[in-house]
């Protein structure tokens, strides 16, 4: 089955370049509104919004993302998938719409909810699904489970599973993309309870002494596990961080994903033209639990605040918007919508197939057996 | 041949290997500006320039993930620790992060790369500044520990560090940099990873040791000599693969064995090598395998106190002749 992630990553039109002769730079450090705010200059907005292919793209992808973590519930549930398993739903406009701006030969670095992160990459929904499965087919040969994803062939960095631990990670490939002159751009995700680490600090610092292209982009979903925001951070307005680097920073809107996507672009833009990094406080809100084990609402946050957010539905938002644009129809939502779920099913009786790794596997990998 | 100092062997070695592959750099804190906090790094800002030779700020935790980080896409970095002490904060890096991602990404990204700096007890530097951490990196998989006991292997061993693909540990010591020792000049130096070296030969009792230990190691031996008892000196050289074929080669020659750290005793790497000797060389064993090692205190600052603390020549006598039953 074709695998809508890879094609979609692949068609014209949609790299960050698209932006051309934009000399956008008004990024506020002090803004804290949404992105519609923003004030960027048209062309990289246009380019964002793109024309109703992209727009299709994007929500094609996002659903893809929804389905496929619905299934793996279900599938956490009946024993298939084990572990920490930290669901993407509720977020996927902030991972769809970053990584949608990206050229192929740029890199991606997330924490351990990365499923959503891995699939709009381009690893296959059956290499993640193998992988969660625990099988060889995995894109991480069933070693790395859920919180480990990774895939050098679109170079997707991994899931990491400490908390800021990453973040460090992402200024080290900012400064081998400088080390070696090219002009790629690395884009870190993470969640916002990461910058109350001491890693956030030290990694943001050196990005921005050393002049580094990485995009910091924290997924503020408002809750560290179950700790909210204002109870964790002395500044609630986190993207003012950012003042301590003297680092451009924007906050945006993550249920927009046109909005995330064209907010990354002029990150994108800064990055790859002057080396600036920058930070993106992309707000957001998870619609599950923090894990499996975490029940939706209940303890930590109330079932109105939950229903309050779910109207702001990634999903719901941008097949709205194409409802007026595009003369997008239930039945077009519909027909994608079997497509998708089709495709999740494929991935699902790939993953079930697939052999568990040998035995042989657990020796293997541990240290490579070559010198250079 | 040429006898220099192993700051000078060290300095060599990375010179040559960041000569030969533009993809090898230095980082870690005054390495450049500074000519290195123990000068270990002397004229190499001004030969390979600041991309090259890359001062940091005070973040341990920060640079070696940085580290990690340009490894994953194919520089070969090499960050120095002032001291193995500072480097506890950047040990989630190291055991997390370089060590774990070549296994938990099924393979697809190996992590060439050095961490080093000097490591264990120098003279009054008190409870902080004085530990020796091999027995923490040696328990990880996914890492090679390196402790060179001399200039040449210094040289030899980090060369090898460098060219090896995997993450490796080089434990260095403050009171080795001005040690001196022959390294030849006109002739590529290189120690394999995993092989250890008889450094002195013996029948009578072998002691087990590697890094900063084997010059007490030798000390012990010529006080031994003078009594007529032959010890042997097996200097691990490496502790992660550690050569095992060399400690069963020398304990079935002698029959006793002592083993030789720097650090504490509490699940010290020396109860490694023991527990493989009892297991492997059990039927050549003509006594218990005894290990001399710093006294499980906090290193005191008082001079008397710290000399008491520390493992030494006195000491390593003392378990050659319980091992020999002559005491």
């Amino acid at each position: 089955m074709r695998d809508v992630s890879r094609s979609r990553r692949r068609s014209p039109a949609r790299a960050a370049g698209d932006a051309g002769g934009s000399n956008s730079t008004t990024t506020d450090m002090a803004q804290q509104q949404g992105s519609e705010h923003n004030g960027a200059s048209g062309s990289i907005e246009a380019a964002a919004k793109g024309d109703a292919a992209l727009r299709r793209d994007l929500l094609r992808e996002m659903l893809l993302i929804r389905r496929f973590e619905e299934r793996c519930a279900e599938a956490y549930a009946i024993g298939k998938i084990g572990g920490f398993c930290h669901l993407y739903i509720g977020q996927e406009g902030v991972g769809v719409g970053a990584i949608s701006a990206l050229r192929e030969d740029d890199y991606v670095i997330a924490s351990y909810r990365e499923h959503g992160q891995a699939l709009a990459r381009g690893i296959s929904a059956r290499a993640v699904m193998a992988e969660l499965f625990g099988r060889v087919d995995g894109c991480s040969k069933g070693k790395g489970g859920s919180m480990h994803l990774f895939d050098r062939n679109v170079n997707f960095l991994g899931g990491h599973g400490i908390v800021g631990g990453h973040l460090p990670i992402a200024t080290g490939v900012g400064f081998a993309i400088k080390y070696r002159g090219g002009d790629q751009v690395c884009v870190c995700f993470f969640g916002e309870a990461a910058v109350n680490n001491g890693a956030f600090h030290e990694a943001l610092n050196m990005a921005a002494l050393w002049k580094l292209p990485v995009i910091y982009l924290i997924e503020n979903n408002r809750y560290g596990m179950g700790t909210a925001l204002e109870r964790a951070s002395a500044i609630n307005d986190i993207a003012e961080r950012a003042c301590s680097y003297d680092m451009p920073s924007e906050v945006v809107d993550g249920q927009d994903v046109l909005a995330v996507r064209a907010a990354t672009m002029r990150a994108l833009q800064r990055a790859r033209g002057e080396s600036i990094p920058t930070l993106l406080e992309v707000r957001t809100y998870r619609f599950m639990g923090h894990s499996m084990s975490d029940a939706v609402s209940g303890t930590y946050r109330t079932k109105e605040e939950l229903e309050e957010h779910m109207k702001r539905d990634p999903i719901v938002v941008l097949r709205m918007m194409m409802e007026q644009e595009d003369g997008w129809t239930d039945a077009d939502m519909s027909k994608l919508d079997e497509e998708i779920k089709a495709l999740v099913q494929d991935a699902w009786d790939f993953a079930d197939a697939s052999p568990e790794p040998p035995l042989e596997a657990l020796y293997e990998d541990v240290l490579v057996d070559t010198t250079s | 041949m040429a006898i220099i100092t192993y700051r000078d062997a060290l300095n060599q070695a990375l010179r040559e290997e960041m000569q030969r592959d533009d993809r090898v750099f230095l980082m870690g804190e005054e390495v450049g500006v500074y000519q290195g906090a123990y000068k270990v790094s002397k004229g190499m800002l001004q030969e390979f320039g600041e991309m090259r030779v890359v001062d940091t700020p005070i973040t341990e935790l920060g640079f070696a993930g940085v580290g990690v980080g340009a490894a994953m896409v194919g520089l070969r970095p090499i960050i120095e620790f002032m001291t193995w002490n500072f480097a506890l904060l950047a040990l989630d890096q190291v055991v997390n992060s370089a060590a774990k991602t070549l296994y938990m990404s099924g393979g697809q990204y190996p992590m060439a790369m050095v961490f080093r700096g000097p490591n264990g007890a120098a003279l009054q530097l008190s409870a902080q500044h004085s530990q020796a951490w091999e027995s923490w990196l040696a328990h990880i998989p996914g890492l090679k520990v390196v402790a060179p006991g001399t200039p040449y292997d210094a040289k030899g061993l980090l060369k090898s560090a460098i060219r090896d693909d995997n993450p490796v540990i080089v434990l260095e010591g403050e009171m080795l940099y001005n040690t001196k020792g022959e390294v030849p000049e006109n002739e590529e130096v290189v120690v394999p990873l995993g092989q250890a070296e008889v450094k002195r030969e013996g029948t009578d009792v072998s002691f087990i040791t590697w890094g900063k230990m084997v010059l007490v190691a030798n000390q012990a031996a010529e006080q031994l000599a003078k009594e007529n008892i032959a010890a042997e000196i097996v200097d691990l050289r490496t502790l992660s693969p550690m050569d095992v074929d060399a400690i069963a080669t020398s304990v079935s020659k002698t029959n006793r064995a002592v083993v030789l750290e720097e650090g504490w005793s509490v699940a010290g790497f020396g109860a490694h090598v023991a527990d493989f000797i009892q297991r492997e060389c059990f039927d050549d064993l003509d006594a218990p395998v005894v290990r001399v090692h710093q006294e499980d205190v906090p290193m005191p600052y008082a001079k008397n106190l710290e000399r008491a603390a520390k493992p030494d020549a006195k000491k390593a006598v003392a378990a050659a002749k319980k091992v020999l039953y002559l005491e």
